[in-house]
């Protein structure tokens, strides 16, 4: 399946007061557009009266459902979850169903989980489509049922719609839906309709094939990376090494001479070789002496930036949770606990390293790239290329790795300053260095925590202050008030564990000149590594099991403790293991799922940590796709190892020292743990997926360390240094 | 200057520098997009392709080196029998996530289970950790191999 083929279609005539309404789709089809009033407490808060259009289903002369897709597909499943939606209601084969990128258009297609900004992020796209997309199915298959039944002339109640088609079952007749959509098109658009009874779901809770997978195993499957407009020429760059750094002089010569190169460009901070093929554009790129202008950051190190973080969270911040009276509380503790947490800047480091392919004219633009914000691509194109939004068309593509990177347009501005002064298009290509140099990173953060604890050992104070970058604040400036936004506090201000004195602060800190962005799991990237590490250390300071101490807490949170009492049973809590390895335990409940991890590791004589074996338990509410819940456990728990045991980047001299995968290192096949999964049968509606894994299995790790040598490590990545033996 | 290679059972010439990766020939001058850019330093096996079977990263191997060993990139390993199994036992445990690293990882699995029927967890470490999977599909990699391999066991 390739995704790049895309028609936008207009979306004239849609009612806004209508969730629903049906009309002709071109070629005579049944046609539903459809509103998505995004189900969720934040949303209804929002004016829901004003909510666009979002999505299209499309039901073909042919047979065949088209639907448009909001999200956009990066390896987490959700082309498969969403059709699964549609096609439960529907009644039709998951294969019937045909699917489609949407086109940037923040007004049909912003998504109100994020601030109204067409963007795939936060794992909301199953919570955000849940209720609508199964309504809009629904209705469709309604009026596809009263079509048929009108042309039989028979009541409809007597007809039942199966596998794309309209059953009369006391005649034997039977209608395909592509047969009667026009008919349908013509109906009255229905204003409600009754979704099935969960006891009647086929395909919702199975374990559905991706509908992406046969194309991406025989290398077919069409990346932005792989697109080539006739005539294409391929660019590769290098970027001032120190952010905000420029040009001073560049001498090509060399460059020029190396045969496939077309053309050297050179912008204000960047140099770029234009080539026949990236071959002679990386050997033109190497021939290239460049000298720079470091600007205002080339003294940065990492250091630096710790240490005023560090001196940020002795001062208050911003009160994000105040729950109780947090000064009382703690004068009247029994005995106190307190830690200061580290975490690094991280880069993305996806797979496919960033790219664009733009191809500027004189009276437009084209751009080809993959984008988790297709919209702010179309408009970074525009206006770097001093074009009006209509002017520019965006083709997007599969993901070769999101997590967060390609919500960002860097890369397409860059591609667009490029392709402005080539002719003909041209695919700006950056190379794993430049990927790993030029990444906008997950913040550094500095914690700084207290707790009380009453004379059972308990906690009834927790006080905790932190310091580092609001990525809110720059990517979405209006979700920044006083303060606070709510990324940046996920998964601190919201803790399971009864608190009866709670009182969190965040300072905004930025780095000098380094651009930071979301990274997986966002927000509780860091915020569960520090909750989860500090209660550990609450149940070691207060002589007490990690398992049984979180458990003693969880009263008021049945659906928190079902899944760490599952998880403790699963991965034998309490077993004896060897001497210098141990087991640690998280529990969290972000993106509205609830999920606890057990890690075990193995810390060798040299410091060196083995994670040998995770299990995990999940209440993720109403499963879609149980296949996709596992493999996106699987895929987030090695992402977030890579992150407790490797992950860092660091600055000196302004540079970023890593480059490549050799210094910037990520877990591989034979460090791989085993990993089981435990999913909490549920009916509520549906958490967040993509992203839960990585936040959890941070602090499981650490504290499994702690529990096979003794030794708290509050700094991440790991340090071997400290656990040598 | 001009080089002939055998990709995928047909010759084709490509006007290039000698020290060309066969990478960039295969993606931007044969129109072949399969086989992915990763590192360009044979760090992340996503270019990888066989040279005469073997299993070879594409971003360090000269076009002026390849001479008349054949080359088979991922559009037609599903022609070979360890290929086919491969891509099967990928396609029944859904293996694949954002799916760019796994034509390496294919091209990586098929030259093992082709020259090493039964491999053991310990080949499988050996033969894969060359190939960088930032989804974390590991797991399943392993499990998929196995599964090739029991299936060549049925018919061998």
């Amino acid at each position: 399946m390739t995704l790049d083929r895309l028609a936008p279609r207009a979306a004239a005539g849609l009612s806004r007061r209508n969730f629903l309404q049906a009309g002709s789709a071109a070629g005579g089809g049944l046609m539903l557009s459809l509103r998505l009033p995004f189900a969720s407490g934040e949303a209804e808060a929002a004016d829901t009266g004003s909510f666009a259009p979002n999505a299209f289903i499309r039901i073909g002369g042919d047979g065949q459902i088209i639907l448009t897709m909001p999200y956009v597909e990066m390896g987490q499943g959700t082309y498969t979850a969403i059709a699964m939606l549609i096609a439960e209601e529907l009644e039709v084969d998951l294969p019937q169903v045909q699917l489609e990128h949407a086109p940037p258009n923040e007004k049909l297609y912003g998504n109100p989980l994020l601030g109204g900004i067409q963007a795939t992020g936060n794992s909301n796209a199953i919570r955000a489509s849940w209720q609508p997309l199964r309504q809009a199915g629904a209705i469709a298959r309604t009026m596809l049922v009263e079509a048929a039944a009108k042309r039989w002339s028979v009541d409809p109640a007597s007809c039942r719609a199966q596998s794309g088609e309209v059953l009369h079952p006391t005649t034997g007749r039977r209608l395909k839906y592509g047969e009667v959509a026009a008919d349908a098109a013509h109906l009255p658009a229905l204003e409600s309709v009754t979704l099935k009874r969960r006891e009647d779901f086929k395909l919702i809770g199975t374990p559905a094939k991706r509908l992406d997978t046969p194309a991406k195993v025989n290398g077919t499957a069409i990346y932005g990376i792989d697109v080539r407009p006739p005539r294409v020429k391929i660019a590769t760059l290098a970027q001032a090494p120190v952010f905000g750094g420029r040009v001073k002089s560049v001498d090509d010569a060399a460059a020029k001479a190396v045969k496939g190169v077309r053309q050297i460009v050179r912008l204000d901070d960047a140099v770029a070789v234009v080539a026949d093929h990236m071959g002679a554009a990386k050997k033109g790129l190497a021939a290239l002496v460049i000298e720079w202008d470091d600007g205002p950051h080339g003294k940065v190190n990492t250091e630096e930036i710790a240490r005023e973080l560090g001196q940020a969270t002795l001062s208050s911040g911003a009160v994000a949770q105040n729950v109780g009276d947090i000064g009382k509380a703690l004068a009247n503790a029994v005995t106190k606990v307190e830690a200061t947490y580290e975490l690094p800047f991280l880069a993305h480091a996806t797979m496919e390293p960033m790219n664009c392919t733009v191809h500027v004219r004189n009276d437009g633009c084209e751009v080809w790239v993959g984008s988790q914000a297709i919209a702010r691509v179309q408009a970074a194109a525009a206006k770097t290329a001093g074009l009006p939004l209509d002017k520019v068309v965006v083709h997007n593509h599969l993901i070769g790795g999101g997590f967060g990177r390609r919500l960002e347009v860097d890369g397409v501005i860059r591609a667009v300053q490029i392709a402005r002064q080539v002719e003909g298009p041209v695919k700006v290509v950056w190379t794993r260095e430049e990927d790993i140099q030029h990444d906008m990173y997950r913040p550094y953060w500095f914690d700084r925590l207290s707790a009380g604890f009453d004379e059972k050992g308990m906690p009834v104070a927790w006080n905790h202050r932190f310091a580092g970058s609001s990525v809110l604040a720059r990517w979405a400036p209006p979700t920044f008030q006083n303060g606070l936004d709510p990324d940046t506090t996920e998964g601190a201000i919201d803790l399971v564990y009864a608190l009866p004195n709670l009182h969190v602060e965040y300072i905004r800190v930025e780095p000098p000149g380094i651009p930071t962005a979301f990274w997986r799991s966002v927000g509780p990237s860091h915020n569960v590594f520090v909750t989860e590490s500090f209660i550990d250390e609450l149940a070691a300071a207060a002589k007490q099991d990690p398992v049984a101490y979180r458990r003693a807490l969880l009263d008021k949170t049945p659906r928190a403790k079902a899944v760490l009492e599952l998880v403790a049973e699963k991965a034998g809590w309490g077993q004896p293991l060897p001497t210098g390895t141990g087991r640690g335990v998280s529990l969290q409940f972000v993106f509205a799922t609830h999920m606890a991890h057990v890690a075990e590791v193995e810390v060798a004589k040299d410091g060196a940590v083995r994670v040998r074996r995770v299990v995990c338990a999940v209440d993720c509410g109403t499963v879609v796709n149980p296949d996709t819940v596992r493999a996106q456990i699987e895929g987030a728990i090695i992402f977030g190892i890579t992150a407790a045991l490797y992950g860092e980047i660091t600055l000196k001299g302004g540079r970023v020292e890593q480059t490549n995968f050799d210094t910037y290192q990520v877990l591989r096949m034979n460090e791989a743990p085993a990993i089981e999964v435990h999913i909490v049968q549920s009916s509520e509606p549906p958490g967040g997926m993509g992203e839960a894994g990585t936040s959890a299995i941070v602090p499981a790790v650490a504290n499994a360390v702690f529990a096979a040598t003794g030794k708290r490590l509050r700094k991440l990545p790991i340090d071997p240094a400290q656990l040598r033996s | 200057m001009a080089f002939k290679i055998k990709v995928n059972g047909t010759e084709r010439t490509a006007d290039v520098d000698g020290d060309t990766p066969l990478l960039w020939v295969l993606r931007d001058v044969f129109g072949m997009t399969g086989t992915k850019f990763g590192c360009g330093m044979a760090l992340c096996g996503a270019c990888t392709v066989h040279l005469d079977g073997a299993p070879a990263r594409s971003c360090i191997t000269a076009i002026d080196s390849i001479g008349g060993a054949a080359v088979t990139t991922i559009e037609a390993i599903g022609d070979t029998a360890a290929g086919q199994k491969i891509q099967k036992a990928w396609l029944n445990l859904e293996v694949v996530q954002c799916g760019y690293c796994q034509s390496g990882q294919i091209m990586s699995a098929s030259a093992l289970l082709a020259s090493n029927p039964h491999p053991t967890d310990s080949d499988i470490d050996d033969a894969m950790s060359g190939n960088i999977c930032r989804c974390g599909t590991y797991v399943r990699i392993r499990k998929a191999i196995k599964q090739a391999a029991q299936a060549s066991g049925k018919e061998g």
